[in-house]
Parts: C-alpha cells; sequence; structure tokens
C-alpha cells in the first residue's frame, strides 16, 4: 500500500524538455494509468518515478517520504518491462526471489511468499524452468509474479502487453485486473493503448508533449474531455472534427462529435457526405463519409447495418453529445 | 535456412568452394607440421611427401628439446597470451559498458578516441614504447610484453563489444536495478554472459596475433628468460645456416596452445549462440 506525489518534475535531455512540470497525487490501492502517443514522456515519468532516470527538477514522494536520491531497490517499488526483462541464465524461482535475497531476507521467507505467488498466479509447474522455456504470456506471467513478490508499495507497469498477441493481451489485462482487485495495491501503469486504458485505469493521466492534459476517470475522459487532444485520444474510432462554419456554427471554431453520436439520415442533417467505405464488425458498422470541404467523417452505427457504397447521405448529430473547442484547443 | 540452397549443383559448387579455400588455408601449416618429422634430406627433395619408414625423423623435436629452454618459452608465450587476453577482455568489456550503458558528457568522442587505435598500429609508437620501458625498467620483463599488448588489444574489443552491449535489453539492466543490484553485478552477472559470443570473437581476434608476435619480444624483452616461443625459434635461424628441422618443430608445437585456446573459445561462442536469448 502506497501513495505517489508528483511534484513540479521536469526533465530535459540536453536542450530537450521531455517533462514540462508533472504535478500528481496517487492515492493508495488507487490504478493510475498513464497514457498518450508515443514522445509524450509517459515511460520517462515512470522511468523517474522507479529512479532508473534521475528527475531534472521537481521531486518524488512515495508513502510521503522524498525519495529523489533513493536508489531503485529502496524505494519499495517492482516494475513490470514490455520486455518482460527476466534472468536469462536464472529459473523461474531464482528470478522471483533475486529481489529478496539481495534485500538480505531469510531463505525460508523468501521460499515461502515465492510459492505463495507461484500458486495465485497458477505458475507451479514452471517454478524450475529457465525464461527460455516458457512462452511469452508465461514470461510476462513471470515477470508480474517477481513484482508481486517484493509485496512493493507500488507497482510500476511499462507497456506490459504490448509484446503480447491481442487474445493474450486481453486475457493478461483481465488478470492484471483481477490482481489489483485483490492485492488493493497502488498501481501505475503505462500505456499507448487508450483500451488498456480505458479498461484498467481508476484514473487515466493524458499526457503529450511532456505536459498533462487531463486526469480524471476513463467517463469523465470520454464524457467530459478538458481540450482537443484528449478528445480526439481517447475512444475509437477517433472524435471527428468539424470547423465551425462547416457544421453550421459559424461562432465556434471547431465542433467534436464521436462517430457513435451521429446517425445517417438519407433525408437531412447536420454534413451532407458520400460513403466511401463501410467495415463490418458484426457488434458495429463503421461507416466513413467523405464530406465536402471537411473531409472524412467516421460514423459507428450500433448492430449491422447494410449501407452501400457511393450513397449520398447526411450525418445527424446527437446535439446533446456535441463538443466546442475553442482554437486554442480548449473546450468551450 | 537451407531451402535456397537445396538442389544439387548449387550444394556442389558451395562445398567446391570451401573445401578449396579450407585446403589452401590449411596447406602451409600442413607443410610445416609433416615436414617437421622429415629428415632434413628429405625435406628439400620432396617437401609434400609424406614421411614414410626412410625419411621419418624426430631429429628436429629432439634439437627443440635439447637447445633451448623451450619449456620456459612456452610458459612465456602462455603466460604472456593468458594475462594480456584477460586484461584486454575485462577492461575491454568494462569500457564498453560504461560507454553503451552510461550518459556523460563526451561519450561520442570517448568512444571514438578509444576507437582510434584499431587504425593506428601500435608498432609506430615503438621507440617511445622503448623509452618508456626503459625509464620504468621493465625491460626484460614479461610485464612489458603484457602492458604493450592489453594496449594493442583495447581498441578493437572496446569497438566491437560496445556494439555488443548495445544490443543487450535496456530493461534487463534496469529490473536488474530495481533487484537491488550492484552496476558491477548487472556487468558481471547479467550483461556479460549475454555477450559471451561476441567475448569469444575478441578473444580469437586478439589471441592470435599476440601468440604470434615477433617483434615485441625481440625489441622489448629478448633475455633468455623472456623469450616467447616465436623468438625462441629464430634461435635456429641463421644468416648462413638455418636448422629448418629444428624451426618447423619449434613451428609445429607453437600451434598447439593456440589450437586448444581456439578450441576453447570456439565452443564457447557456439553455446553463447544457442542459449536461451532473453525474449
Amino acid at each position: 500500500m502506497g501513495s505517489l506525489t508528483l511534484h513540479d518534475v521536469r526533465k530535459s535531455f540536453g536542450s530537450v524538455d521531455v517533462l514540462k512540470g508533472i504535478d500528481l497525487e496517487v492515492g493508495e490501492g488507487e490504478f493510475v494509468v498513464f497514457v498518450g502517443p508515443s514522445g509524450c514522456g509517459k515511460s520517462t515519468l515512470l522511468r523517474i518515478i522507479a529512479g532508473l532516470e534521475d528527475a531534472t527538477s521537481g521531486s518524488i514522494l512515495i508513502n510521503g517520504r522524498e525519495v529523489n536520491s533513493v536508489p531503485p531497490a529502496k524505494r519499495g517499488i517492482a516494475m513490470v518491462f514490455q520486455t518482460y526483462a527476466l534472468y536469462p541464465h536464472l529459473n523461474v524461482r531464482d528470478n522471483m526471489s533475486l529481489g529478496l535475497k539481495q534485500a538480505g531476507m531469510a531463505k525460508a521467507e523468501i521460499g515461502q511468499r515465492v510459492d505463495k505467488v507461484a500458486s495465485m498466479l497458477s505458475m507451479k509447474e514452471l517454478i524450475a524452468r529457465r525464461p527460455a522455456e516458457l512462452s511469452g504470456g508465461q514470461r510476462q506471467r513471470v515477470a508480474i509474479g517477481r513484482a508481486i513478490v517484493r509485496e512493493p508499495d507500488l507497482f510500476l507497469f511499462d507497456e506490459p502487453l504490448s509484446n503480447l498477441d491481442a487474445a493474450l493481451r486481453a486475457q493478461t489485462r483481465l488478470e492484471i485486473a483481477k490482481l489489483h482487485d485483490h492485492l488493493k495495491a497502488t498501481m501505475v501503469y503505462v500505456t499507448h493503448d487508450q483500451v488498456e486504458a480505458m479498461t484498467l485505469a481508476d484514473r487515466i493521466v493524458v499526457l503529450n508533449g511532456g505536459v498533462i492534459q487531463q486526469v480524471g476517470s476513463p467517463m469523465e475522459l470520454y464524457n467530459n474531455p478538458a481540450n482537443l487532444f484528449v478528445a480526439g485520444f481517447i475512444g475509437s474510432p477517433r472524435m471527428n472534427f468539424i470547423p465551425g462554419i462547416h457544421a453550421g456554427r459559424g461562432s465556434i471554431h471547431t465542433v467534436g462529435v464521436r462517430p457513435e453520436h451521429i446517425t445517417l439520415d438519407p433525408d437531412g442533417g447536420d454534413l451532407e457526405g458520400t460513403v466511401t467505405h463501410v467495415e463490418y464488425l458484426g457488434a458495429d458498422t463503421i461507416i466513413y463519409l467523405e464530406c465536402k470541404d471537411v473531409g472524412l467523417i467516421i460514423v459507428r452505427n450500433f448492430g449491422e447495418q447494410r449501407i452501400e457504397n457511393h450513397k449520398r447521405l447526411f450525418a445527424r448529430f446527437d446535439p446533446r453529445r456535441v463538443m466546442q473547442f475553442n482554437a486554442d484547443g480548449s473546450r468551450s | 535456412m537451407s531451402i535456397a540452397t537445396h538442389s544439387p549443383v548449387r550444394s556442389i559448387a558451395a562445398h567446391a568452394i570451401l573445401i578449396a579455400y579450407t585446403a589452401i588455408a590449411l596447406f602451409p601449416v600442413l607443410v610445416i607440421v609433416v615436414n617437421s618429422f622429415k629428415t632434413r634430406n628429405a625435406i628439400f627433395r620432396s617437401p609434400l611427401s609424406l614421411p614414410d619408414a626412410e625419411t621419418f625423423s624426430l631429429i628436429g623435436y629432439q634439437t627443440v628439446w635439447a637447445q633451448g629452454d623451450f619449456i620456459l618459452y612456452f610458459q612465456n608465450s602462455l603466460v604472456v597470451t593468458v594475462a594480456s587476453l584477460a586484461l584486454v577482455l575485462l577492461f575491454g568489456a568494462m569500457a564498453a559498458f560504461a560507454l553503451s550503458e552510461y550518459r556523460f558528457r563526451g561519450n561520442t568522442l570517448m568512444g571514438l578516441y578509444l576507437a582510434l587505435g584499431i587504425m593506428i598500429p601500435i608498432r609506430l609508437g615503438t621507440v617511445a614504447i622503448l623509452q618508456l620501458m626503459v625509464a620504468s625498467g621493465l625491460v626484460n620483463t614479461l610485464t612489458a610484453l603484457i602492458l604493450v599488448y592489453t594496449a594493442q588489444g583495447l581498441p578493437l574489443a572496446v569497438f566491437i563489444l560496445s556494439e555488443f552491449m548495445q544490443q543487450v535489453s535496456k530493461d534487463l539492466k534496469d529490473a536488474g536495478r530495481i533487484d537491488g543490484l550492484s552496476e558491477y553485478h548487472i556487468f558481471f552477472r547479467l550483461v556479460l554472459p549475454l555477450v559471451r559470443p561476441a567475448m569469444a570473437t575478441v578473444a580469437v581476434f586478439t589471441m592470435i596475433p599476440i601468440w604470434n608476435d615477433l617483434w615485441f619480444p625481440l625489441i622489448l624483452a629478448p633475455a633468455e628468460e623472456t623469450k616467447t616461443v616465436t623468438l625462441g625459434a629464430q634461435v635456429f635461424i641463421g644468416q648462413f645456416v638455418t636448422n629448418w628441422n629444428a624451426v618447423l618443430s619449434a613451428l609445429s608445437l607453437a600451434i598447439l596452445p593456440v589450437l586448444v585456446l581456439y578450441v576453447i573459445f570456439s565452443r564457447q561462442l557456439i553455446r553463447g549462440i544457442t542459449a536461451g536469448a532473453v525474449k
């Protein structure tokens, strides 16, 4: 159990400012996900929390204790890496117990803890194997086990699912969510995949260009994005942005409307366009509508609907869900 | 891997080229070894024929054994080669690790500086090296040779190893740091085993020129008690008369230890390649 406080954390590599003043409070037992496009500084921020990278300025507090100059092993953290990072020369048991051994824990206690975690993650039969003898999913489970064994104040996940295939990713995502329920531990999770962020997080931190764009629960970000970037980043397919003058709202710079909040109407609506492509996903149908002056508008209809290509249709926006943005990207 | 070369014609052609190359490469060695077992007359009369009952002779080996202290020469060569090799691998790997792992001011410049030695032959500095050794009283010691060979081997070792160390997963090193391993522990226990094939390559490339070198032993350590094998064999090469039996026998013997070392390293090389990788 632990809390994390970041106060005005900045990081520069030479003349490049990667993080431009990050302030964040993570409460005990909270699951916080950092999400953003690549190069937004989210991994750097995680590495700074872990102590693998020094902050240029600002302070990091874990459980109220400033850890700026504390080495990673003494911060009370555990980290799961994208590439698993298992020690290739050690078997699963030794991989999991190395950290505790380094901390000087008694052998018997280490054995107990490893056994407990191994049965919790149902990988008892793998305990004597080497990483080379494990599949990708099993390796990531061992890496997660290695983190749990340390019983840290803070779990750090650095894109742990990126190397897994789609089916395994969904399964492991569920396991991580269950793990959080079970351990009630504080977790910080970095991903570029907004689906992972939406499904796992108590709170999402959206980063772009080294600045926090918005912090909030998944639904807050979805329903009430603070700016154009968050609106475009959260939600899939992404939100449609239409210049106000083309949407019949001349006073507004940009109108944003999500694909699921548009209905198609043959007789009239906010925008007229030609269907250029239709994707049938079973549960949804995604329609691409080419509109004059505006470009491609994505519409998401629920269920299976037959829509002919090249048909002229009107897009009708749900007036309650239309968002308005100023020229600087902020909500108006 | 072999799908494209399944055609028998291609396969035969490839093997013919490889066998021809092997034959050409091994021929001089074979001639040396074969002739070392023949009488002097037989060496000159038919240098390519194998020794038979009439021409077989161990006179060369007997001469080598009787004249000159070849056991000592071998010992000197081995001490110099193994010690230099160990120092080159240790310091080369450490420098490579520092260059590839840590960000510091002048990192690239330092890497270039360390690699510069590849392009400048160390023999150009012989006079200065000799002056240095005289001044520090190291002439006619094995230490002098070890120091020079270490300097000679380091640039290539740093250059090759830093390339390989960059390929070692950064996450793995970070996982070690989070588990509380010291930087030394990370270097010796995590990184070195993963770059073992590269280490073996560097070892072979470093070892052979050191073992075969005649120049520095001749200049820095020509004394009887510090002679290396290559220098010792020169005893039999005179301005007017050369004892070919002895020369060939000494050279044949000189091949053995280096062959043993090579076998050791090449096995490491193969084992390194087949061992389980990170991902």
